[in-house]
């Protein structure tokens, strides 16, 4: 068993050290709470990420908040949402700052407008990876509501939440519905 | 009330950036950018490049960036909570039920539509955040000279080599970046 402390001292280091986002730092909880401490099953855990995934927000928080829930029930989950937003909370708040300060410096503004350039390629290659995936699966139905949605994003001024909405009951309708009694 | 705009505003995009990582892009482009506009879409890029390099999400990461920003620690700590709140409920339901039933049918269905819809939504966001890295002001003529940020654009295309040829990790290529904005800058 785990106590709440110790539940709140693996998850805040785990969030304090791992960069990069949800892909980066769901191994490394699974390698912490399934290899090193056995505290949970790993077909318990992929049931967790699976979980995790089909939420919104992000799947760092996600899952720790499954994992925490697991392990301790809804307090041990408030412990773990608490410790995985804490780091990111007082660092950002601290560059938040900084970053006043930092956005008159002209070396800093230099840099930043480098790292824009790095940042729309990061994200150029990760929506064409992130599409190719997708179109591995159902590639007609994916890239058909792909290019609709990006064309209603882009010449319409509809909300982006009444396209998410809408692509999810689409897919509610086409799979579970359509797709079972028609084709 | 600001800390109450600011608390609505993330439990917003908290309830509908569903994908995790950039799939919070569009929301924050949508609610913070352009309906409240606390912060430009420069300044989202920018959290958006330091998110990569400091530890957490992109979510809680703009998040608290935005709510220091507009109303101070306080503020942070409120669009934090207001960012992690939808999903914390709806996961304590979706864990509750899958313990007791073990069968997300119907979820993997919502899912298999969102997932493309998101690409696209990611698609877009992307295309604004490189208008503002390639222009100076991308509402000008796009084809003046002097409105081409050239460190933006040459960046870009070091960085897809590096990502795409040797494989290297963001940070990696984002620190990479800062170095050849300076040099070209300062040249």
């Amino acid at each position: 068993m785990i106590t709440y402390r110790q539940l709140f001292l693996k998850t805040f280091k785990i969030s304090a050290v791992t960069f990069g986002g949800g892909y980066t730092i769901v191994p490394v909880m699974r390698d912490v709470f399934v290899n090193k401490d056995a505290l949970i099953q790993d077909e318990e855990m992929l049931n967790l990420i699976a979980i995790a995934q089909s939420a919104p927000g992000p799947i760092a928080v996600n899952t720790s908040i499954l994992i925490g829930y697991k392990l301790k029930g809804i307090k041990g989950a408030l412990i773990t949402t608490f410790a995985t937003v804490l780091p990111p909370l007082i660092i950002i708040s601290i560059i938040s700052f900084f970053y006043v300060q930092f956005q008159n410096n002209p070396i800093i503004q230099a840099a930043l407008l480098g790292m824009r350039g790095s940042i729309s390629a990061i994200m150029g290659y990760a929506v064409f990876n992130m599409g190719k995936n997708t179109l591995q699966k159902q590639p007609v139905f994916s890239a058909a509501l792909m290019i609709i949605i990006f064309l209603l994003g882009y010449f319409t001024p509809l909300p982006t939440i009444a396209l998410i909405v809408a692509s999810g009951i689409t897919g509610l309708i086409y799979f579970g519905w359509i797709k079972e009694r028609l084709l | 009330m600001i800390y109450l705009e600011l608390f609505w505003t993330f439990i917003q995009i908290g309830a509908f950036s569903f994908g995790g990582g950039y799939a919070v892009l569009p929301m924050i482009q949508k609610y913070v950018v352009q309906q409240q506009q606390w912060i430009t879409l420069g300044e989202l890029a920018d959290i958006t490049s330091i998110s990569q390099m400091t530890p957490g999400p992109i979510a809680i990461n703009a998040a608290t960036f935005v709510g220091v920003k507009v109303a101070g620690v306080g503020g942070g700590i409120i669009a934090t909570i207001g960012c992690v709140l939808p999903s914390f409920i709806l996961l304590i339901f979706l864990a509750y039920y899958f313990f007791k039933h073990s069968n997300l049918n119907f979820i993997q269905n919502i899912l298999k539509g969102l997932r493309p819809a998101i690409v696209s939504l990611i698609a877009l966001a992307a295309i604004s955040l490189t208008m503002t890295a390639f222009w100076a002001n991308p509402q000008a003529n796009l084809l003046s000279f002097d409105n081409i940020n050239h460190s933006g654009v040459v960046s870009a295309a070091i960085s897809l080599i590096l990502l795409i040829k040797f494989r290297l990790d963001t940070i990696g290529v984002i620190a990479i970046g800062a170095i050849i904005g300076i040099i070209l800058t300062f040249i």
